[in-house]
């Protein structure tokens, strides 16, 4: 592999007293996609906002192309180039659809137009107008994805973008992510949804415990598909 | 002449004129409260101190300074806005995160301080500030200062402007969105911790550019916000907590209320507005546009 676009070693998170994350470690290069499986409470999620700067401490290694994350504030890494896709979408209320689009500012050039961004979504463009928090689960998700695409950062982090919808969004959504990684996004993909994920991913990182202890390549899934049966408990 | 309902036009004019203004004061300082209130979640019990400050630079710089009233209704707010900005960085920001009793103790504890830090050095008495526009109208049915009418229009202009500000620009999304969620909008790229900052400068600006206004109507005393925020305490709960029409509507409107009750029951005008109050919140908890959270 390439040197790592983003390389995560020893990271360990608190949420008040409780320990979540016990030294994660995984990297990712230029233009993968790369996934964190595991169970519920495994800390995928909090890897992501670790990642980001949002939990209330962590401590370890996060490298952003060479450059260190932990101890800065989340504002000053998303300016690095990472945008961040939450698991409740977080999509507001008091914005409408293209306002919430318009609101991530751009951090570095090179990011979709909005009008690129409606081409991907249309239905975003027919609802322009509408309160943010008014369109259906689906839309929101798509929302949520298309905000974060015209900032211009080359690394998304996503968490779990098909959660709790319908098997034709899941597939819209699964032929999105495709498409960007074809225009050579990097993206850190936290799903529960492993099938979703074995046709998206080029790599997948198992959690357990708020450790890191597998890594399987896409190629090699056929393989190992009882191991990882045993580390999802699917 | 004629009368209404035993009115004499005079008594009932004069009145909705006064009540107007008086509204136009609930609107531009619940307006600040509601816009600080909405971005820090702290409710800013320093705004009548903050608002009588504004006053005061304004009578200080034309009686010590030579400097008019158009400019201190410029430089005034700036200025009180700035001591605002610092109170938020060296005080308010380390109690986002207690309790609501938290942020009261602190901000009325200001208050106090600074409503006796100006009556220690300038006496509770007033003074007077002549009025930049002297002179007025008579319109038959009634005798409309000049000055006066260019405070109710005034007070319009900055409230749309406000509410143009957080409805309708890029700042106001920020703002909206930090309100709902600031880790988010942190998470994007923006640095929140600045905006709260500055929220809380363009709020108290708000209140002194409202206490300028009132310096040629009201005398100038240390004490002039005490009573008058108390009032906006109860707009501001009856507009709704952090609702920015809601704030203008109820200011003016209540204004208007009080105007007529001291024209058809004046011993009821001191407590009408409270008397809404409790209504209001009997039937909508949340206030008239208020949104339970």
């Amino acid at each position: 592999m390439v040197e790592a676009l983003l390389k995560v070693d020893d990271l360990q998170a608190w949420y008040g007293e409780s320990h979540i994350l016990h030294g994660v470690g995984f990297e990712i290069g230029h233009g993968e996609l790369v996934t964190l499986l595991g169970r519920n409470g495994a800390g995928k999620t909090t890897t992501l906002k670790s990642v980001m700067g949002i939990v209330e401490k962590r401590t370890g290694s996060v490298t952003f192309e060479g450059r260190q994350l932990v101890g800065h504030p989340s504002n000053e890494i998303a300016r690095l180039g990472i945008a961040y896709c939450p698991e409740e979408r977080g999509i507001f209320s008091s914005l409408n659809v293209e306002e919430n689009l318009l609101l991530p500012p751009v951090v570095k050039p090179g990011g979709m137009s909005l009008a690129e961004i409606y081409q991907l979504f249309p239905n975003l463009e027919e609802r322009k107008r509408s309160q943010g928090t008014k369109l259906s689960g689906g839309e929101q998700q798509m929302l949520a994805i298309g905000r974060i695409l015209r900032t211009g950062a080359p690394l998304l982090l996503l968490d779990e973008p098909t959660e709790g919808l319908a098997p034709v969004i899941v597939q819209r959504i699964g032929e999105i992510i495709r498409q960007l990684k074809s225009r050579g996004f990097t993206i850190l993909l936290v799903e529960q949804n492993f099938h979703f994920a074995a046709t998206v991913a080029d790599r997948h990182y198992v959690m357990e415990d708020g450790r890191v202890i597998d890594m399987i390549a896409s190629a090699d899934v056929q393989q190992n598909i009882g191991k990882l049966q045993t580390y999802l408990g699917v | 002449m004629f009368e209404l309902l035993g009115i004499p036009p005079q008594a009932l004019f004069g009145q909705l004129l006064l009540g107007l203004i008086n509204g136009a004061f609930y609107a531009m300082l619940s307006l600040g409260l509601a816009v600080i209130f909405g971005m820090l979640n702290v409710i800013n019990f320093t705004h009548g101190a903050q608002y009588m400050m504004g006053a005061f630079a304004a009578w200080l710089m034309l009686t010590q300074l030579d400097i008019p009233f158009w400019a201190a209704l410029v430089l005034s707010p700036l200025i009180v806005g700035l001591f605002g900005i610092v109170l938020e960085k060296v005080m308010l920001k380390r109690i986002y995160h207690l309790d609501h009793l938290y942020g009261f103790l602190l901000t009325f504890g200001l208050a106090l301080i600074i409503e006796g830090l100006f009556q220690w050095k300038w006496g509770s008495s007033g003074a007077p500030y002549p009025s930049p526009i002297p002179g007025g109208t008579n319109l038959g049915f009634m005798f409309l200062p000049t000055y006066r009418g260019f405070v109710v229009v005034a007070a319009l202009v900055i409230c749309l402007a406000t509410w143009y500000g957080i409805e309708r620009t890029k700042f106001g999304a920020y703002l909206r969105a930090a309100t709902e969620n600031p880790t988010l909008v942190r998470a994007f790229g923006i640095n929140v911790p600045r905006l709260i900052t500055l929220t809380y400068g363009l709020g108290v600006g708000l209140a002194a550019l409202a206490g300028v206004l009132a310096a040629p109507i009201q005398q100038v005393s240390a004490l002039m916000g005490v009573n008058l925020v108390l009032v906006v305490f109860a707009v501001v709960v009856i507009g709704g907590m952090g609702s920015i029409m809601g704030s203008i509507v109820t200011g003016f409107g209540l204004g208007l209320v009080e105007g007529l009750t001291k024209v058809f029951y004046p011993p009821a005008s001191n407590t009408v507005i409270f008397v809404v109050m409790a209504l209001v919140l009997l039937i909508k908890p949340a206030g008239l546009f208020g949104q339970t959270k």
